[in-house]
């Protein structure tokens, strides 16, 4: 086992009475494709958004990325840098064409010069099919090849994690696979992944490890096997069998 | 006498407009200033309205509520007339130029403020995530969104601003308004009058003329 790459202790999250994540605890090595299941308001989007800081948490929480802390102020800069993430609603910015979305990071956060940002994001929009489309604006894209160029605007700046917030849930349903085979293909590149997602034969086929989240807490984690086909608790079973038995 | 001639007097406008264009002058350069400082001034004051602690929030939201209340005319007043019993002396053009700034930043900061928010809190997320720092989510995404938005209601203030000009006429400053007062009673004949009033509209009307359609294209495009 790698050393883990993020490392996530006591984590809680509350608004005002309401708890939504009750002190959770986690590592996810290098390298690992964690996909995280669970219930609507089960604290998985809640979750991952920590890890970026977007969701603040509450003191005594601890969470660490390649040993970086996740505080406010010049390290989270730095966490920033190595965690892209890819929202469910895309994100895109609309005013800028699509090679510019990909293009503004590394130009900005890297340094990196104009023409070496535009030779990689050529390179990336290739590899998520886009790269016909480079010079249109995203309300010219579908949502599918918006949420691929999304993709490649996070990993324009070459992410040690990618974080993946429903990734496909805003997708008209003949556009959820092309989405997931980029997904699929990053999955075998070594990255780290942490996919908060409904597709469970996403999961069960590209995770190394399924979290199951409801009420704010880990019920159970394993390997898909061990959490589609012989799930221990009962939330899970009855979770998967609500989604899976239709 | 007739009423032709004793309000489009054709020789006394010809006399008196070289007087009248000499203040237009000094009407668009006393608006023009204004309303980039008042532009400037409305998004520093908008930016820290929004992110700056609760302290500099509330005293920004204090300034905003006061100038906007207290009638352009009263502020002038004192800033011309008041000011100088603690010994800040301003020219005319910087009295009506101070008071103008002061009320326009704002409304520009209300303006600004409101197109800020109008952006979807995606896109401050987005570009979080990916480790741009504040001010280049504010330079790169959020403001050139903004200012789509902003475009009619900044034009509307521009506007106001120019029209409120006038009201330096009342601190000896020989703009528009103020030349034609003098040409009237120079040649005892309100032509002058009749003549900035046009020259007034000629300056405006093509500005309210593109707002009402820059708001008609983008309440067309919302929909």
């Amino acid at each position: 086992m790698k050393a883990p790459l993020i490392k996530i202790s006591n984590l809680r999250k509350t608004y005002g009475q309401f708890v939504a994540l009750h002190g959770i605890n986690l590592d996810i090595a290098q390298g690992e494709v964690l996909c995280v299941v669970g219930p609507s308001g089960s604290g998985k989007s809640t979750l991952i958004r920590c890890i970026n800081h977007l969701e603040p948490f509450e003191a005594g929480s601890e969470i660490t990325v390649d040993g970086i802390p996740v505080r406010p102020g010049p390290d989270l800069d730095q966490v920033r840098a190595e965690v892209g993430m890819v929202f469910q609603s895309f994100n895109l910015f609309p005013h800028m064409t699509v090679l510019r979305n990909v293009m503004l990071a590394p130009i900005r956060v890297r340094k990196m010069s104009e023409a070496d940002a535009e030779k990689r994001a050529r390179d990336l929009l290739e590899r998520v099919g886009i790269s016909v489309q480079a010079d249109k604006y995203p309300a010219q894209l579908s949502g599918g090849q918006q949420q691929r160029v999304a993709i490649a605007r996070a990993l324009a700046m070459e992410p040690r994690v990618l974080l993946f917030d429903e990734p496909t849930s805003a997708l008209d349903p003949e556009m959820v696979g092309e989405v997931l085979d980029v997904m699929k293909k990053l999955a075998g590149t070594g990255v780290t992944m942490v996919v908060v997602t409904h597709e469970m034969g996403f999961a069960r086929q590209v995770a190394d490890r399924v979290l199951f989240m409801d009420g704010g807490a880990i019920i159970e984690a394993g390997t898909p096997s061990e959490i589609f086909d012989a799930p221990k608790e009962e939330r899970t079973r009855n979770f998967l069998h609500a989604v899976l038995d239709h | 006498m007739d009423l032709f001639s004793t309000f489009f007097n054709i020789p006394v406008l010809m006399q008196s407009l070289p007087q009248l264009m000499n203040g237009l002058l000094v009407t668009i350069g006393i608006g023009a200033t204004s309303i980039i400082a008042g532009l400037i001034g409305g998004l520093f004051l908008a930016v820290l309205r929004l992110y700056a602690g609760p302290v500099v929030t509330g005293l920004v939201r204090a300034y905003i509520d006061v100038f906007r209340s207290i009638p352009l005319l009263v502020l002038l007043i004192i800033v011309y007339y008041a000011l100088p019993f603690v010994g800040i002396r301003l020219s005319p053009f910087f009295s009506a130029v101070t008071a103008l700034t002061l009320v326009s930043a704002a409304y520009t900061a209300e303006i600004f403020r409101a197109g800020i928010e109008a952006i979807p809190k995606g896109q401050f997320e987005a570009s979080a995530a990916l480790g741009l720092s504040n001010r280049y989510i504010m330079t790169d995404i959020i403001l050139p969104q903004a200012i789509r938005i902003v475009i009619p209601p900044l034009t509307n203030n521009c506007i106001n601003v120019l029209k409120d000009t006038a009201l330096a006429s009342v601190v000896a400053m020989p703009d528009l308004l103020k030349q034609a007062t003098q040409a009237q009673a120079l040649s005892a004949n309100p032509t002058p009058l009749i003549g900035a009033a046009v020259i007034y509209l000629i300056l405006l009307l093509p500005m309210v003329r593109y707002v009402a359609h820059l708001e008609k294209r983008f309440s067309r495009g919302r929909s």
